[in-house]
């Protein structure tokens, strides 16, 4: 117990932000998946996003932390609320509930557990070594440093990404387009 | 970080947030003095001298009415609909530099606090995400409420937001790549000679802006989201009492901020002709602490009177413009301006590759030349009505 209390005290600000922030970040994604109403679960999944902006401010991702909250909490999140909004699921929808889902979910969850195992299992020999105090570039994370990187050394991935992005947009123009002779709304 | 200069950061923030609550609630007192000037009226003119204490009233009168939740209404939402709408207004104008910076002496030491809540170096980026939130307000309020006006009201105000978003954020991009910064202090201090002011090197981005910052407000033209011809109230139909208070408040928050960054991104901030001559001037004769806080004191008055003419801006197009229809404005965002601005970057940054910023008249001129060909060629209203 003494030693859990000395835990305490031998943190930083920095330290307690962290246990803070963690601890929200939990109980929010946990929250997306208890609560009943979809409403709920969607905006605890926006109020997870926040935490985990939070958590890049604090490894000084400020560009990353930034762009989070503008595309996931201000953009995607926005479209969501809106589909589940006209959807109107106010009462329990009892279909979505089957044997079968219940179980393909727990198979799901199964294997994304072993595969978050296995990966901290073998990261954790290295994760030591690549980045401790001394070696940690704080410079990381910001704008300058990131758009050198992404336009010097990941020109290639970055350009194949924002193809990828076009197709996508290009698709869904496709899907949405109204045909010849389609009624008007 | 020092005690001191913490402090001083903390006064600087109270002020800036008392600044922003007064100007507000000023605004909608000068709001209704305006459109009372436009439309040949006297406008409130019973509480104080000029009915200077009518925000005070209505503030009074907002916090004595019923404070009503709907029986079906989904409670905590409700109630966190407005606390979103007026922390996110709030939460934005922690980025603006008001000024240069203070100077003090304390304890012997002396000290420079910059006049602005926080010096970023991603700004840009913080008022986008900020914005981004923003329709979050009214989205959870306009759901919470369980009627079905109010989530017509919210829907919209989601998709006019979501879209405007676009073309806001693609013509700030014109004048990222022409400061090669995304702290907005830089960007005023590129700004530092008059015809360098990024209204006369971007003038279609800054039409482009000022028209998504309308949208982002809800102002008319664009007050779609409380359309009252065919939604009631729109999204804050079932608000009373001072949640109600709070939806109105936030509107007037965001006019304050958006003017604010209009004349932070296109006419300057708190620069001025003659800025450094007439800061070396009073360092001079009154010393480097006093001149320099006076020299600030005139930036920061000459910065707010660019942002009371916005705010006037924003209510004189208010009792001008008409409204548009829904699919006039999704037209507006998606077909004109987002293409528009993507032009703009083009042309900006082919520009930049030859040294001159001012390339993105050669846009603006063409569009007056094609409005002035469309218009002298159309064919007249009366022949119209003649023939008919």
């Amino acid at each position: 117990m003494t030693e859990f209390l000395n835990f305490f005290k031998t943190l930083t600000p920095t330290g307690y932000l962290f246990l803070v922030l963690t601890a929200l970040t939990l109980f929010s994604a946990i929250g997306v998946v208890t609560a009943r109403n979809p409403i709920y679960s969607v905006l605890a999944l926006i109020a997870t996003f926040f935490c985990l902006s939070g958590h890049y401010i604090l490894l000084n991702a400020q560009f990353l932390a930034a762009v989070n909250i503008i595309v996931y909490a201000g953009a995607i999140m926005v479209l969501f609320l809106f589909t589940i909004m006209f959807l109107n699921l106010r009462r329990e929808d009892e279909e979505s509930k089957t044997n079968l889902t219940k179980m393909a979910s727990v198979v799901v969850g199964g294997l994304l557990m072993v595969m978050l195992i296995t990966i901290f299992r073998a990261k954790n020999a290295q994760v030591t070594t690549v980045s401790s105090n001394t070696s940690f570039n704080p410079n990381t994370g910001l704008v300058e440093h990131l758009g050198g990187l992404l336009y010097s050394d990941y020109i290639l991935p970055f350009e194949l990404v924002s193809v990828l992005f076009l197709v996508a947009m290009v698709g869904a123009v496709m899907l949405g387009k109204r045909e010849a002779g389609d009624r008007h709304f | 970080m020092d005690l001191v200069i913490l402090s001083a950061k903390g006064i600087i923030i109270l002020v800036l947030f008392v600044i922003t609550l007064l100007i507000a609630a000023y605004s909608t007192w000068g709001e209704r003095k305006a459109a009372a000037f436009l439309q040949d009226r006297l406008g409130p003119n019973r509480a104080g001298v000029w009915g200077l204490m009518q925000p005070l009233a209505d503030a009074g009168k907002m916090f004595f009415k019923e404070d009503f939740i709907p029986a079906q209404a989904s409670k905590w939402l409700f109630i966190l609909g407005p606390c979103l709408a007026m922390l996110t207004a709030l939460m934005s104008s922690a980025v603006i530099p008001f000024g240069d910076s203070i100077r003090f002496m304390w304890d012997k030491v002396s000290y420079e606090v910059p006049l602005q809540g926080t010096e970023l170096n991603i700004g840009v980026l913080y008022i986008f995400g900020v914005v981004s939130l923003g329709v979050y307000g009214v989205m959870v309020g306009g759901w919470a409420s369980n009627n079905k006006f109010s989530l017509l009201g919210a829907i919209r105000a989601a998709s006019q937001n979501i879209s405007y978003e676009i073309a806001l954020g693609l013509s700030i991009i014109a004048i990222l790549m022409m400061t090669g910064s995304l702290s907005l202090r830089s960007i005023v201090n590129e700004q530092a000679s008059f015809f360098e002011w990024n209204v006369f090197t971007q003038p279609l981005g800054f039409i482009i802006f000022l028209t998504c910052a309308f949208a982002e407000c809800n102002r008319t033209p664009f007050d779609l989201p409380e359309c009252e011809t065919e939604l009631v109230g729109g999204y804050h139909t079932e608000y009373s009492s001072m949640k109600l208070g709070f939806y109105l408040f936030a509107e007037y928050i965001n006019m304050f901020v958006s003017s604010a960054f209009i004349s932070t991104l296109y006419f300057g901030g708190f620069h001025y002709p003659f800025m450094n001559e007439v800061g070396s001037a009073l360092e001079k004769s009154m010393g480097a602490i006093t001149g320099h806080n006076i020299a600030t004191a005139i930036q920061f008055i000459l910065f707010f009177g660019k942002i009371f003419f916005f705010i006037f801006f924003f209510m004189w197009v208010r009792w001008t413009v008409p409204r548009f229809r829904y699919d006039q404005l999704m037209n507006l965002g998606w077909k004109s301006l987002i293409p528009l601005s993507i032009l703009n970057i083009v042309i900006t940054g082919a520009g930049l590759l030859f040294n001159f910023k001012y390339a993105s008249w050669l846009i603006a001129i063409v569009m007056i030349v094609l409005a002035i060909t469309t218009t002298v060629k159309a064919p007249k209203r009366e022949m119209l009505t003649q023939q008919s």
